[in-house]
């Protein structure tokens, strides 16, 4: 079909290394600082862990 | 040659009404749906004609096939300009991305919708009576799974995929591949739904699946769906509609899992794809390999050997990595195999290495570090509260937002996409032309849908626009067309010629 074309299309060499360059950097996340995270988690999360929870009530879905 | 890999998704998003137990979870999503859209003006309908989700791939139609096409006719419904549904569907606002032609775009408009969910939510909680906006009345939308209480709601996946694949072959290739993605892409959840003492989990959807291969959606779900709606041209097209994932927070999730897929199909369609191990037991085995953290569990084989979701990943990547050195793949595929590899070496080497990247290991080490801190229980309800709030959309509050904003998870794409993605469509599908017909001739679309467009230029009769190829109505074919004409009337007449 007239969609193929599109489908074969190689990727340029020089694409092919800024990717793999990309898929290394994804070892760079700053999992650091613990108790600054969990600090600014406590700053953000629901006030009231109980009733909130017990209030997340669904209906089923697909 | 495969069919090219149009995509998508659909989210049925979690709803509630903070310090509103009661509040009808229906006209909660409406007013969601409906704030979003709101500005007095004419809005299209959707149109229903092609939609027929009781046919079967399988070859028949079930029973009560005159039923209306949805059980919701009548609630919110709306098309967005960049191309997306965006509707009540089973008492959750659902966003249906428009039609991508490649997973990159496929994450960049699932993204969108989480951004047009939090300010349709923002909107909707001005027009909750009582609410005071800040804390009752709150309206918190959460791109999740389960309530951890028994109810599951779902994210669905759709590939174009060649009419003349025998339905058989995708079944027994998808089965093992599709249990063994949730080690790379499963969202986390805390507990289970059969008393195990499992408190954690890989996936929020695994526990929900019960037979191999079905019809049903909402009850007795299948790991392969059935559903013969393509949405297309039913000659040429089927549109798997793939139910079993989670919703993913983590973009690099989000594009491992349709690249992945969309190359397992397209390996399926050629030919080439030998056929893969098969489970003994499937269902069951969904089931181990998301109760299984370490991700070395062995599931049983119809030989009697045993295979890890790890090897199973590895037979599908090294056939993809083939297939594409081949020089048969789209000019995406090194750089999706690139990441498939990335998280499979990760998770294969220690799962909880994979911090930031995929988000049940992402949410695990947020629990990890509150029990740690504060000695908690994995019953608590602040861990299950931590487990809901990972995917609330708020940008602001959001737990998945926050580590992204602290540099703690990565992201693929950029804001600036995302934020052109939430108005525009997607360049190069029948997306484009829906999406800009809706921008410019919006008071003259009487109804659109995915496959046509209904206008009323006034005449005795409406003029239905078919659109039966997902690829075709892009922006280098209807781009200038559209610009040039500044009525539907212009564009109709132009068309005909």
């Amino acid at each position: 079909m007239a969609d193929s074309e599109q489908v074969r299309k190689q990727r340029p060499k020089q694409d092919e290394e800024t990717t793999e360059e990309s898929a290394e950097t994804t070892e760079e996340v700053d999992t650091s600082d613990v108790d600054d995270l969990l600090d600014e988690i406590d700053d953000v999360l629901e006030e009231n862990a109980e009733e909130f929870v017990k209030n997340y009530v669904q209906k089923g879905g697909q | 040659m495969a069919t090219h890999k149009y995509l998508g998704t659909e989210t049925e998003y979690g709803i509630s009404v903070v310090g509103r137990p009661d509040f009808n979870p229906v006209l909660a999503s409406s007013l969601v749906v409906n704030a979003y859209a709101a500005d007095g003006r004419h809005r299209a309908r959707w149109d229903y004609e092609e939609e027929n989700p009781l046919r079967d791939a399988r070859g028949f139609t079930q029973p009560g096939a005159h039923e209306p096409p949805e059980d919701d006719v009548g609630l919110a419904n709306t098309i967005l300009t960049n191309g997306a549904r965006f509707y009540v569907d089973h008492a959750h606002p659902e966003y249906s991305s428009p039609e991508c032609s490649n997973p990159y775009d496929a994450v960049v408009w699932d993204k969108a919708g989480e951004r047009i969910l939090e300010r349709a939510a923002a909107k909707a909680a001005q027009s909750i009576p009582d609410g005071d906006r800040t804390q009752a009345g709150r309206i918190v939308v959460s791109k999740n799974n389960t309530d951890g209480k028994g109810a599951a709601y779902g994210m669905h996946e759709n590939y174009i995929v060649d009419r003349g694949l025998p339905f058989g072959e995708l079944t027994r290739q998808l089965i093992p591949f599709f249990v063994s993605r949730q080690i790379l892409v499963g969202s986390g959840r805390i507990g289970n739904e059969f008393e195990l003492a499992v408190p954690y989990q890989i996936s929020q959807r695994a526990d929900f699946f019960e037979v191999e291969v079905g019809l049903e959606t909402t009850l007795k779900r299948p790991i392969i769906n059935t559903r013969d709606e393509p949405h297309a041209d039913p000659e040429r097209f089927r549109r798997l509609h793939v139910i079993l994932g989670d919703a993913n927070m983590s973009e690099i999730c989000t594009y491992v899992k349709l690249g992945s897929t969309s190359l397992v199909l397209s390996m399926i369609e050629d030919g080439v794809l030998p056929s893969a191990p098969q489970l003994a037991k499937p269902v069951q085995a969904l089931q181990q390999v998301s109760h299984d953290l370490s991700c070395t569990r062995t599931i049983p084989l119809t030989d009697d050997s045993q295979v890890t979701a790890v090897e199973l990943q590895w037979h599908f990547l090294e056939h993809a990595r083939k297939y594409t050195e081949e020089g048969h793949a789209p000019d995406w595929a090194p750089d999706l195999l690139a990441q498939w590899e990335h998280l499979l070496t990760g998770v294969e080497e220690d799962p909880l290495s994979l911090d930031g990247l995929i988000d049940w290991v992402s949410k695990y080490h947020l629990l990890q570090r509150y029990v740690d801190r504060d000695g908690l229980d994995w019953n608590d309800a602040k861990l299950k509260l931590i487990d809901y709030q990972y995917h609330d959309v708020r940008q602001d509050k959001g737990l998945y937002n926050r580590l992204v904003a602290g540099g703690r998870a990565k992201r693929l794409v950029t804001e600036e996409e995302v934020g052109h993605a939430i108005h525009s469509p997607p360049p190069d599908t029948r997306a484009y032309f829906r999406g800009r017909c809706l921008e410019k001739y919006r008071d003259q679309v009487a109804a659109a849908g995915w496959d046509s467009i209904i206008f009323d230029i006034g005449g005795e009769s409406l003029q239905r626009v078919p659109m039966m190829d997902p690829g075709r109505g892009g922006r280098e074919m209807t781009g200038d067309l559209i610009d040039r004409c500044s009525t539907a009337e212009e564009l109709l007449a132009n068309l005909q010629r």
